[in-house]
């Protein structure tokens, strides 16, 4: 476990329901994520993956099991600033996550939480601004930005506190194709040109064709994981789950049962038309 | 409904004056000692230095005075309210006019301007303050004023932190407002027509939901706030360091000579 960022162990969880009732949300859930790799969660309405993100920055605490992170045991109270440092979570609602007035001290509000000295506070904002692309921006007030915009903002706040993993749970969900783009190309850039660690939840299909690796969750448990070639290959029933396949691997699919052997790594255009032509 | 979206807490107008460029904490502690003044000054000529004093600091400001008596509006209703009643219930002395039952003599004449002359006052220093200092600023000014009170339990940090949160969300909220009153209006409600009592209770379908989403907003706020190290203003830093300056120690000091002589005239 000496490279894994992210180390889970029969992990557990269950939300009370008023009275005796309990819910279970997790349900021995094990997984590890190592340092650098682009993760992505996907499983359908209410199996569990807001729950799990919660887990990784010590939010919320496991009924049974263990959470580590970089080592540490998101349990052990002394802990819990040093997770929540080590590990940003990025939540759907773009407007809902800004704090301050202007884009600025926003960014700097994580930094200003942890004591960090004013000129270092300027200087990481301003870096953490540049790579998000939002330094002319810097001064605006945060509802006159889009969507896109503003998650970009919220990404920014959490890349400036120096994370070695960021969680986004359904960062797209509430933008615009446009937004939509924004958002995933500076996620992917901050995985690959900045080393960050990334567990990306998702309902878009489409997103999850970058990763390194698709874990699906069902019903509070890890139905099953792998590569988005093996996840996509077709020999995996998704719908049964409740889920689509994208667009390119379902054609692959389609063109396989009527006969062509179309490789099932298909995962993008090029692919298919390198295949096809 | 239009006008709601240009409502800004305290009207700030930006501008390059000496009193726009001051410290907040000066200025805060400027306006203090010149409230206590207000209360502290006896006579009628006291109260015409104090105002020849904020006339200068005004004009200083390069405010449009229209712009500020706009602000002083709503207040005026009040001090009206102060001088009638001042002027009807404040017995004593000889009696100007008798009307029935009703008279107006001499000491409520007198405590009625005195009160009104000094609750105007108190209103324009104040205001003059609040039009030149940004919001963020004025926060920031009075988590620096409350320190002193932490033993006393007062949470000045958190007090300023509910009035920067205030700031960030009043222009979604209200434009949230507008959507919900708008889907309302599509589905038949009546926000225009009828009496006071009737419109208020017309709010209710727009306030309602509303309030749902802001507790919910709050609630996703809270969550997103602690998974950013947020926790209290102990050992906090700001990255927003505001330099004290010669100006703002001048500012005060010379604000409190004036507001020691004022009063001293006085006496
Ligand atoms: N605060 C809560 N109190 C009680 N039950 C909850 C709470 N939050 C979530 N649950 C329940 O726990 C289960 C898992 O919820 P969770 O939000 O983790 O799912 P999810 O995979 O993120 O779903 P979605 O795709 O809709 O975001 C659901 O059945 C949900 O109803
Ligand atoms: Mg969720």
């Amino acid at each position: 476990m000496s490279n894994s960022i992210i180390e889970t162990v029969q992990l557990c969880y269950e939300y009370t329901l008023g009275g005796e009732k309990t819910l279970r949300a997790l349900d021995n859930v094990s997984l590890q994520i190592t340092e650098g790799e682009y993760v992505c969660l996907i499983g359908p309405n209410g199996s569990g993956k807001s729950t799990l993100a919660r887990h990784l920055n010590a939010l919320l605490l496991p009924a049974a099991g263990d959470v580590y992170v970089d080592g540490l045991l998101t349990g052990e109270e002394k802990h819990r600033w040093e997770i929540r440092r080590r590990v940003g979570l990025v939540f759907q609602n773009p407007d809902n996550q800004i704090v301050a007035t202007t884009v600025e001290e926003d960014v700097a509000f994580g930094l200003e939480n942890m004591g960090i000295d004013p000129p270092v506070i300027r200087r990481r904002v301003k870096e953490a601004l540049e790579l998000v692309g939002m330094s002319t921006l810097a001064q605006h007030a945060p509802h006159l930005l889009s969507g896109g915009q503003k998650q970009r903002v919220a990404i920014a706040g959490i890349i400036a506190m120096r994370p070695r993993c960021l969680v986004l749970d359904e960062p797209t969900a509430m933008l615009d194709p446009r937004g939509r783009r924004e958002v995933l190309a500076t996620i992917s850039m901050l995985n690959r040109q900045e080393k960050v660690t990334v567990v990306h939840i998702t309902h878009f299909m489409e997103e999850t064709l970058e990763a390194d690796r698709i874990i699906v969750m069902d019903r509070g448990k890890i139905a099953c994981s792998g590569t988005p070639a093996e996840i996509f290959s077709g020999e995996l029933d998704l719908e049964s789950l409740g889920m689509d396949m994208p667009a390119i691997p379902a054609l692959a699919r389609a063109l396989r049962e009527g006969g062509l052997p179309v490789p099932p790594n298909t995962l993008d255009v090029d692919q298919l038309v390198d295949y096809l032509c | 409904m239009s006008g709601m979206r240009s409502i800004t807490l305290g009207h700030y107008l930006p501008g390059n004056s000496i009193l726009h460029r001051l410290d907040p904490r000066a200025k805060l502690m400027g306006l203090l000692i010149l409230i206590a003044a207000l209360f502290l000054i006896k006579t009628f000529s006291g109260f015409f230095y104090f105002g020849l004093f904020f006339v200068l600091t005004f004009v200083s400001s390069r405010l449009p005075w229209r712009y500020f008596m706009r602000g002083l509006k709503p207040v005026l209703y009040i001090v009206f309210f102060t001088l009638i009643l001042h002027f009807l219930f404040t017995k004593g002395g000889q009696v100007f006019w008798r009307f029935g039952p009703l008279t107006i003599e001499e000491n409520g004449v007198f405590l009625g301007s005195f009160m009104t002359l000094r609750l105007i006052l108190l209103v324009i220093t104040t205001l003059l303050v609040t039009l030149t200092t940004s919001p963020i600023a004025f926060a920031d000014g009075i988590e620096f004023l409350l320190r002193p009170l932490r033993v006393f339990r007062v949470p000045g940090h958190e007090i300023a932190m509910m009035m920067t949160i205030a700031l960030r969300f009043i222009p979604t909220l209200m434009e949230e407002s507008d959507k919900i009153r708008k889907a309302q209006m599509a589905r038949g409600a009546d926000f225009e027509s009828g009496n006071i009592f009737r419109r208020a209770r017309n709010l209710v379908p727009l306030l309602v939901p509303l309030f749902v989403s802001a507790f919910r907003r709050a609630d996703d706020l809270a969550v997103a706030m602690e998974s950013r190290c947020y926790r209290g203003g102990d050992n906090r830093t700001k990255m927003r360091q505001q330099q004290v300056t010669c100006l703002d120690y001048l500012g005060v000091f010379t604000t409190c000579g004036i507001a020691a002589a004022i009063v001293l005239t006085g006496v």
